[in-house]
């Protein structure tokens, strides 16, 4: 008797849990993430937004308009910083894409040994950035790293080479080292959506006598491209905001030559105290990032509806 | 038959991937040869790739030059375990309610998750402190898990709500007539089924919380027996003399563990990325 006085309490229980609203019960669930994310993003974003409009500093905070923006919108220097920014964003996305699509190629290839190179692939993506950038930082040394010390014995260059002492190599130097750290994800991401294309289109095409070639550019590329485009996005805007790594090799000297906007702001708000102006530059790195964003995903809407897997 | 090469395409794919894996593993060749060699060596000229007093010595005088080693390398491991706890717990419900549940602000909502993607800690840097400082957490473990949580929840969602949509429909439905409540559904039905998702996501989370330690630690924490292991590298560089060898061995002896326990879960990261999370 009890027993099934309580299972019909339950089965009402339950009944009305059931009705519980699919959107309440769905606010439920995001609001904890949501309320974080507003605690430790949104309220520091606003402050941001507000210092932009002070000038502050350890000493205190005075309101003053928009000077912040306009000094930035008057200096050659920020102009240049901003093109150096977008020219690292393209060049290390490029390589970081091109490689990663043609590491990810190598690895699904049927070869014996492939589970053991896809495991060699991944440690830049593992180990802590600024671990990897310690090698990266040997290995450009002029009298310890090896590279230096190759180009010596072969006599391409007379005495040790500093690669990030001089403004042209230390620039490259750094997007060979972000490549690196940054290539193995994409690999892997495009390995794995590599994989789920279904086996059935390239045997068709192979027994209509397609080359390989020809099955990767018109079957592998098209059906991977989604993932591509969203890889590349996502990317850029690592790539765009990548701190540590200038950080740990150059602190974006010399002469600026690797002052990224992200390095710039740190440098101005973290290494100056300057709150106010730092701030500002973080408010632009936002819009930018913004824009190019929405930019790109209008793009990315529309090829996925031209590869027909633009439903979600 | 089509997956079939010839001998010279299988000499030119070894060609390749050997090119490419020298790429990848060059650094930690170059810090393993740097950690065997003494340190009178570095200017040492004509450059020399070997000689014969290398050695192994530095992995024994690294837990002596930073006592701290051992106490580093767990904080690193540690920090990133309950980031990703504590990551997972927020992600989980609310990729659920992305993937499956239909309601107001969906988009817009989702939209203002992926945003966050586009700060890192580095712009918020100077509020985050004031944020961190108001709370109280300054200087305790937590000053670089909150951040590194608030950071990792937009992708866990992004990854695990595609995993979410595989799962299918039918099962959470059949509960559902049987009286299942919501909650019961997902805590009974969906999340066993979605267990090889949820690894994945958690090793992505995991990886992230654990390569991104180093400027919150560097910013928002001053106490030395808290701070993660690529903070704590930079005390072999000391006052008089910069161990480099030693500072070498720490940092590949101190990835290590993680290293390892990547080994073991590579299979799934690969295998359950194919499954869910990119294939769109």
């Amino acid at each position: 008797m009890v027993d099934t006085a309580q299972t019909q309490l339950e089965a009402g229980q339950q009944q009305r849990a059931r009705s519980l609203p699919e959107s309440v019960f769905a606010w439920l669930l995001i609001g904890p993430a949501m309320l974080f994310i507003a605690v430790i993003v949104a309220w520091p974003l606003a402050e941001t937004i507000r210092l932009s409009f002070m000038e502050a500093d350890l000493g205190g905070e005075q309101y003053v308009g928009l000077a912040n923006y306009a000094d930035l919108m008057d200096s050659r220097k920020f102009h240049q910083t901003i093109v150096r920014t977008f020219y690292w964003m393209f060049l290390s996305v490029s390589l970081k894409l091109i490689l990663g699509l043609i590491g990810a190629t190598l690895l699904n290839a049927a070869v014996p040994g492939r589970a053991l190179f896809r495991v060699l692939v991944m440690p830049p993506w593992i180990i802590p950035i600024a671990i990897g950038c310690i090698g990266w930082l040997w290995l450009y040394n002029g009298y310890f790293g090896v590279l230096s010390g190759t180009m010596m014995q072969l006599g391409i260059t007379d005495g040790p080479f500093e690669f990030l002492a001089h403004k042209q190599s230390a620039f490259y130097s750094a997007v060979v080292t972000d490549v690196w750290v940054g290539t193995p994800m994409v690999t892997l991401f495009f390995l794995a959506a590599m994989q789920g294309v279904p086996r059935d289109l390239y045997e068709a095409a192979y027994v209509d006598g397609a080359s390989r070639w020809y099955r990767f550019r018109r079957i592998t590329i098209p059906q991977i491209m989604p993932v591509i485009v969203s890889m590349s996005l996502l990317s850029a805007i690592f790539t765009f905001n990548s701190f540590e790594i200038i950080w740990i090799l150059t602190e974006g000297g010399p002469r600026s030559a690797t002052t990224t906007l992200i390095v710039d702001t740190y440098k101005t708000a973290i290494s100056n105290f300057k709150f106010g102006e730092g701030s500002a530059r973080a408010v632009v790195i936002v819009i930018l990032l913004g824009t190019f964003s929405l930019i790109y995903l209008f793009f990315l809407n529309k090829v996925n509806k031209h590869y027909g897997s633009g439903k979600k | 038959m089509m997956d079939r090469y010839s001998k010279l395409q299988m000499v030119g794919i070894y060609f390749a991937i050997t090119i490419f894996l020298i790429f990848i593993l060059l650094p930690f060749f170059e810090m393993f040869m740097a950690s065997l060699r003494p340190l009178e060596h570095l200017f040492r000229s004509p450059y020399q790739f070997w000689s014969d007093d290398f050695s192994f010595q530095a992995y024994r005088d690294m837990w002596v030059t930073v006592p701290l080693l051992g106490r580093y390398i767990l904080n690193s491991i540690f920090i990133a375990g309950v980031v990703t706890g504590l990551t997972m717990i927020f992600v989980v419900p609310a990729a659920y309610a992305y993937a499956r549940l239909e309601f107001p602000f969906k988009n817009l909502t989702l939209g203002i998750f992926l945003g966050v993607n586009m700060f890192t800690g580095a712009v918020l840097l100077i509020p985050l402190y004031r944020v961190l400082r108001t709370m109280g957490l300054l200087n305790t473990y937590w000053s670089m898990i909150v951040p590194g949580v608030a950071f990792l929840i937009p992708t866990g969602i992004w990854l695990l709500r595609s995993y979410l949509e595989k799962i299918p429909r039918e099962l959470e439905e059949a509960a559902f007539v049987d009286g299942a409540s919501r909650m019961y559904t997902l805590r009974r039905v969906v999340l066993p089924l979605a267990v090889p998702g949820l690894i994945v996501v958690g090793v992505a989370v995991f990886i992230g919380a654990y390569a991104q330690q180093f400027l919150f630690a560097i910013t928002f924490n001053q106490q030395r027996e808290l701070q993660p292991l690529p903070a704590g590298l930079f005390e072999f560089i000391g006052y008089q003399d910069v161990t480099w060898n030693q500072m070498m061995a720490a940092a590949l002896v101190g990835v290590l563990p993680v290293m390892i326990i990547f080994l073991f879960l590579q299979k799934y990261l690969v295998a359950g990325l194919t499954a869910g999370a990119v294939k769109e």
